[in-house]
């Protein structure tokens, strides 16, 4: 055996594993009961490979032979810890005796695994914190340290949360199971949350340096391309949709400089896309389904915007009366700015104004920044220059992220703002 | 799986619902247990006293110390329980949320511990 020859079956295992590995856990954790089990068995299953897959070449259906080596791993380790604890021997028979149907290994098993896997991660059960981190970890194999990194947390604050989240699991009895039609609505929900906040985090960062944490949003545009693989729901396409649509405009929302650039004075023609057509065709095919939610609608309104070949032409119309449909669908403040913000534009900053100002005074958004710029840009843009300037600075108190804090002190100091600067 | 349904509600308003509603709930808890002891998930199950009927002991330094009233003021009290059998969380959170308090206060759903024979 040449060592290029070995070389070249090392890269192949490495290429299954990234193809394959989900794949693999998601089945082991089934057959297996348990995630702990199944990380051991599917890590021994790939040691396995790399020792005999050099001599005994590459196995035909490489992941049927992991599922079934690792399966066969955990058996050995349980029958090995048997002589220190009873129990376990039991479990080993158990195991052994339940060997796993040639249907396990088909095509629609190991799908069904996978929506098993993304379903159980997603719990309502867990906190939205452990989902993410669960998510994150064993549907997309992301490194503990890379989500820690990802989300500006302590590694060992993240690994504890998702050790909990399987203890959790494992304690509660939460069923590795796809949801029934009956609880799918709510189930969906919960896992197309998941997945918004991991773009989210992604797309316009919390805190922090960076506007753009493009390992994010792209994680969480291939989740949302899995899922609706294998489970087409209006609501999951809506939520891809959106996502392609926003990220379709990720090179154009920063200048090189890592500044903020605001949706009206974007370079257009650096907008991906390929990215927008892909969203515009998931928007009218879950618009089609007549089944669509507020993720949905909130894609219907950036295709508008992504439609649109200058700000100048954007149909502001059509997007003031989808955010009014929006808002009767999932009223919420935020959506209320919003579409304040939409009729400013159709209408005249004025009016706009009032609309932002009469949730102010519900009391409502007061500590958002994003309501105080939105406010401060109409009054600038109606020339009360000293209410603009206010405005400004009550937003620039309420933000975290540095590009955000710089955008705001640059609109400061064009309207002559004498402000103290960053502190530092 | 056993699981401790732990029912919370506002014991406060018990006072203020009108006759009919407490009927109508007293109703729909018999109809409840009643399925749930059909279908094999009913172990046991019973409605408490008020808050204001609660004692807390506590042994400190050898002592034993006995307080009025609850072990934490909260908004809801636990008013009742049931403990059921489930095959798994899901099932738990279904017949949990057929409790007639589920609409009105909270339940809390517990695993029950096993610990190991030896």
């Amino acid at each position: 055996m040449s060592s290029e020859a070995d070389v070249r079956v090392r890269e192949q295992i490495e290429a299954v594993y990234r193809s394959d590995s989900r794949r693999v856990l998601a089945t082991l954790i089934r057959l297996l009961g348990g995630f702990d089990s199944a990380e051991e068995a599917m890590h021994d299953a790939f040691t396995t490979a790399l020792d005999s897959w050099p001599s005994d070449g590459v196995p035909e259906n490489p992941r049927a032979w992991l599922i079934s080596t690792g399966r066969f791993k955990a058996i050995d380790r349980l029958r090995r810890g048997a002589r220190f604890n009873a129990a376990l021997a039991a479990a080993a028979e158990q195991l052994a005796a339940s060997a796993p149907h040639a249907s396990d290994f088909g095509d629609d098993s190991l799908e069904d695994d996978r929506l098993r896997l993304i379903f159980t991660c997603c719990h309502p059960a867990l906190s939205a914190d452990a989902r993410i981190a669960l998510t994150l970890r064993e549907v997309c194999g992301l490194e503990t340290e890379e989500i820690a990194r990802a989300f500006l947390i302590p590694a060992p604050t993240l690994a504890q949360r998702i050790v909990r989240a399987k203890g959790k699991i494992r304690d509660a009895q939460i069923p590795y199971q796809v949801p029934s039609r009956a609880e799918l609505p709510d189930r969906l929900d919960a896992v197309l949350h998941v997945l918004y906040l991991v773009f989210n985090e992604g797309y316009s960062a919390s805190s922090g340096e960076r506007v753009i944490r493009h390992d994010l949003s792209g994680e969480a545009i291939r989740l949302g391309r899995l899922l609706i693989e294998l489970l087409p729901e209006p609501e999951a396409i809506g939520l891809l949709a959106l996502m392609l649509l926003h990220d379709a405009r990720r090179s154009a929302r920063t200048s090189p400089a890592g500044e903020l650039i605001l949706l009206d004075e974007q370079d257009r023609s650096v907008w991906n896309r390929e990215q927008i057509q892909e969203g515009l065709a998931l928007v009218e095919r879950a618009l089609a389904s007549r089944r669509f939610g507020p993720y949905t609608l909130q894609a219907a309104i950036a295709a508008v915007h992504a439609e649109a070949p200058t700000a100048a032409a954007t149909d502001w119309r059509q997007i003031v009366g989808l955010y009014e449909v929006l808002l009767r669908v999932e009223p919420s403040p935020v959506v209320e700015l919003n579409r304040a913000a939409a009729i400013a534009m159709r209408d005249g900053p004025e009016i706009g104004l009032a609309l932002i100002d009469a949730i102010l005074a519900r009391g409502q958004l007061t500590d958002y920044h994003l309501a105080h710029s939105a406010r401060a840009d109409l009054c600038r843009r109606l020339g009360r220059t000293p209410e603009a300037i206010a405005a400004y600075e009550r937003a620039l108190k309420l933000t975290t992220q540095a590009p955000e804090r710089r955008f705001i002190e640059r609109r400061l100091a064009e309207l002559g703002a004498d402000f103290d600067g960053p502190p530092n | 799986m056993k699981y401790l349904c732990l029912i919370y509600d506002d014991e406060s308003k018990r006072s203020t619902t009108p006759k009919e509603q407490l009927d109508t709930m007293m109703t729909e808890y018999g109809a409840f247990t009643e399925a749930i002891k059909k279908s094999g998930q009913y172990i046991g199950g019973d409605a408490l006293q008020p808050t204001q009927t609660a004692t807390t002991v506590r042994i400190r330094q050898g002592k034993i110390s006995t307080t009025d009233g609850p072990f934490a003021e909260t908004k809801e009290q636990l008013g009742g329980f049931y403990l059921i059998n489930a095959t798994d969380l899901n099932e738990a959170i279904q017949v949990a949320s057929r409790i007639p308090s589920a609409r009105t206060g909270s339940i809390e759903v517990r695993p029950i511990r096993v610990f190991d024979a030896h």
